[in-house]
């Protein structure tokens, strides 16, 4: 399939084993008040010290509350928004330093895919020259972009001679939200991030867009972050799983064994507010207590330490490192060091 | 359940205009008292609209009721407005997905609250604040008291939700609508305010009617739970025999299709197509287009909706307890 396309794939420089993507240290802090005198307010810790490894042709599923730093971490990574710190690494290439991969580049390699699928495109222009329109911004000729977005069309399940001359309002969320699969393909990305993409979907649609996903990342050779609030359906499209609270990984692993063998008393939690859908075994008790927290200057040591049922004198004092617990699994919690002095610590 | 609370036949709701909407299209269904509810389906499919019609909210200019509604011994379609006053509150109300259209921004929601208790029950403003605060702490609004002086856009999302349901229940009816009130919380959010309705609903012998896209929230809420596709009930059933053994095509795929646990590796079963154009229904089953058992009949004429042994479907091929329609078990073997 990849062969069919105009435009040639990104080539793969570092070879199977090199991640295609790495992050250091990501930080963004938003400032409260703003105005002139408003500096001293503090802060929205939005994304505060996160690493990811994605490793090539997976997917990285990344989950926590509303409000933890998903979507800023989205933005942070396709350069929406400028990080306070961090380094990113793509495909064994630093991204915007001297010598290493220009900006430009890495946003053809890397594109977002919303939530909101009107949001994201221009009511005033037909769909078949919305897909056309960023790789003529990158250079292609008008006639070649337009083949591409034609063909694209045709890939996601959009009759390019029926749909192409359409306007967004002219579509059904679900076939607007094929659009916007299109258009991120259209720049030939290697990695794509969907944040909560199938999300407002009717059950019956998310199905047939999902079923898209998997059929275009082994086609297309891709690799995806998937954000998404519905814990089922990242168990089901992902490798690795990652968790998040108030701008922090509190644990990472392959989703399988994360899902199984939670370690991280916030996992645990949120896994088991996901409904059963089995009648038998409705939920009898809530996992967890009030609404999640802003992460306005959050208190030293665990963030999530007024909300844990095993919190415990000395979550207040150590931030939890982020510490090995299995192959490719980490958490961040006292419990899992056991030099920590947490009492439950093993 | 020889005498319901709630008893609607054969509801038509129509929306007028150069291209009339026919949303809902001859919906039946009752609920006895202290029963839940759940009215399933995919967004567009009339479920507001049906809860709707119970507290006849829409527009009336525009709006053209058909059947009969019935709560409580009320005949709501043909009641005053003046009637209509009386009945919303104090033996329906309703909660919704956003709480900050039920409550006015420039007055403290225990403010409203206890005004909306003097307004249905005879109590002077010291009771009904004491009243008000009493149901702040009952749905498990931290610090109460203090709480009743803040304004809706000072709460967090779960804390406004728990707001409206003190509202809402403030005149003690005996019907609560709850149109996805939990759709736009975190799981972890939604969780406890399913719990929490769950536990009132017992202690006050509520019943309920809960609108929900989502089966998982349906089955951790409801008693028995309808299904709804372009306008009608297709099907309807006590929540297990319909997760266990869904009797028609579309409440198959939809289940199908609803990503569960441990469903890694497997490819997900889709309904082609989407739901029809409301302003252009088929003459026949309206799901007929998408259903993979779908013949002839189905696309000439519209299915009658048999009930048997509390089960009730609409389909001409419905399924048996191994998903494919007896008419074609039968030519099989
Ligand atoms: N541009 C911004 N200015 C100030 N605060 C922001 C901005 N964008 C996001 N935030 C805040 O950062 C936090 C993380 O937000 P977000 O990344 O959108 O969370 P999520 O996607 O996980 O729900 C939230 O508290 C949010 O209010
Ligand atoms: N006041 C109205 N005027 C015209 N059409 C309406 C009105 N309210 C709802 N509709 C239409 O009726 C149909 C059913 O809507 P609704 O009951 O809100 O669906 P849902 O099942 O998602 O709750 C939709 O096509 C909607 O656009
Ligand atoms: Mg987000
Ligand atoms: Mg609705």
């Amino acid at each position: 399939m990849s062969n069919d396309l105009p435009l040639p794939s990104a080539e793969d420089r570092g070879g199977p084993a090199q991640p295609i993507l790495i992050v250091n240290g990501l930080r963004k802090h938003f400032p409260l008040g703003g105005g002139l005198f408003g500096g001293n307010k503090g802060a929205v810790h939005a994304v505060d010290g996160v690493n990811i490894t994605v490793p090539k042709r997976t997917t990285l599923g990344i989950v926590g509350e509303s409000g933890c730093g998903k979507s800023t971490t989205a933005r942070l990574l396709t350069r929406l928004i400028e990080p306070d710190e961090g380094e990113v690494i793509f495909d064994g290439e630093a991204v915007g330093v001297p010598g290493g991969m220009p900006l430009k580049e890495l946003r053809r390699n890397l594109q977002l895919v919303f939530q909101d699928s009107f949001a994201s495109l221009n009511p005033r222009m037909t769909i078949e020259r919305a897909i056309a329109f960023g790789p003529q911004v990158h250079g292609l000729p008008a006639s070649e972009a337009i083949e591409r977005s034609r063909h694209l069309l045709d890939r996601v399940g959009l009759e390019p001679g029926r749909f192409g001359g359409r306007y967004p309002h002219e579509l059904s969320g679900g076939q607007r939200q094929r659009v916007n699969i299109a258009r991120a393909l259209a720049f030939n990305p290697r990695l794509i991030i969907l944040d909560e993409s199938v999300s407002a979907l009717d059950k019956s649609v998310q199905a047939q867009v999902l079923n898209l996903l998997m059929d275009l990342k082994d086609e297309l050779k891709l690799t995806y972050m998937f954000i998404s609030h519905d814990l089922n359906v990242v168990q089901y499209i992902s490798d690795h799983v990652m968790v998040m609270y108030l701008g922090q990984v509190v644990e990472v692993g392959p989703v399988e064994e994360v899902y199984a063998h939670p370690r991280h008393p916030y996992t645990k939690a949120l896994l088991s507010a996901v409904p059963s859908l089995d009648p038998a075994r409705r939920t009898e008790r809530t996992p967890l207590t009030g609404d999640p927290p802003n992460p306005i200057n959050p208190p030293p040591g665990c963030r999530f330490r007024d909300r844990c049922p095993k919190a415990h004198a000395v979550c207040a004092e150590i931030a939890p490192p982020s510490v090995a617990v299995g192959a490719d699994h980490r958490v961040a919690c006292l419990m899992a060091d056991p030099a920590s002095g947490h009492p439950d610590a093993s | 359940m020889s005498n319901p609370l709630i008893s609607v036949s054969d509801l038509t709701v129509t929306f007028g205009g150069s291209r009339p909407v026919h949303a809902v299209n001859g919906v039946s269904f009752t609920v006895g008292t202290g029963e839940v509810l759940g009215l399933l389906g995919e967004s567009g499919c009339g479920k507001s609209v049906t809860l709707r019609s119970l507290l006849r909210l829409h527009p009336p200019r525009r709006t053209t009721y058909g059947g009969r509604i019935e709560v409580d011994g009320h005949d709501i379609l043909s009641m005053s407005e003046e009637q209509l006053r009386r009945y919303r509150g104090s033996v329906t109300s309703m909660i919704f997905q956003e709480p900050l259209l039920a409550f006015d921004p420039v007055y403290s929601i225990g403010r409203q609250i206890s005004e909306a208790i003097r307004r249905h029950r005879a109590m002077d403003g010291t009771a009904a604040e004491a009243e008000a605060i009493r149901l702040l702490d009952r749905v498990q609004i931290p610090q109460a008291a203090r709480r009743y002086h803040a304004y809706p856009h000072e709460m967090s999302g779960g804390m406004r939700q728990r707001a409206m349901i003190a509202l809402a229940l403030s005149c003690r009816p005996k019907l609560l609508l709850a149109d996805e009130p939990t759709t736009a919380l975190d799981a972890t959010v939604q969780i406890q305010i399913l719990l929490l309705l769950r536990e009132l609903q017992r202690e006050m012998g509520l019943s309920i009617i809960f609108v929900t896209h989502d089966i998982g929230v349906a089955v951790e809420i409801s008693d028995r739970v309808a299904v709804m596709y372009a306008g009608r009930i297709i099907e309807e059933g006590p929540i297990a025999g319909i997760i266990g053994g869904p009797a028609h095509p579309y409440t198959r795929g939809l289940l199908a299709s609803t990503v569960t646990q441990n469903m890694r590796g497997t490819r997900l079963e889709a309904i082609p197509g989407a739901p029809p154009d409301l302003a252009d229904l088929p003459p026949g089953c309206a799901f007929a287009p998408r259903c993979s058992h779908a013949s002839a009949t189905c696309l000439a004429s519209i299915p009658a909706y048999e009930t048997h042994a509390g089960r009730g479907v609409a389909c001409f091929h419905s399924l048996n307890d191994e998903g494919v329609p007896p008419s074609v078990t039968a030519k099989v073997s």
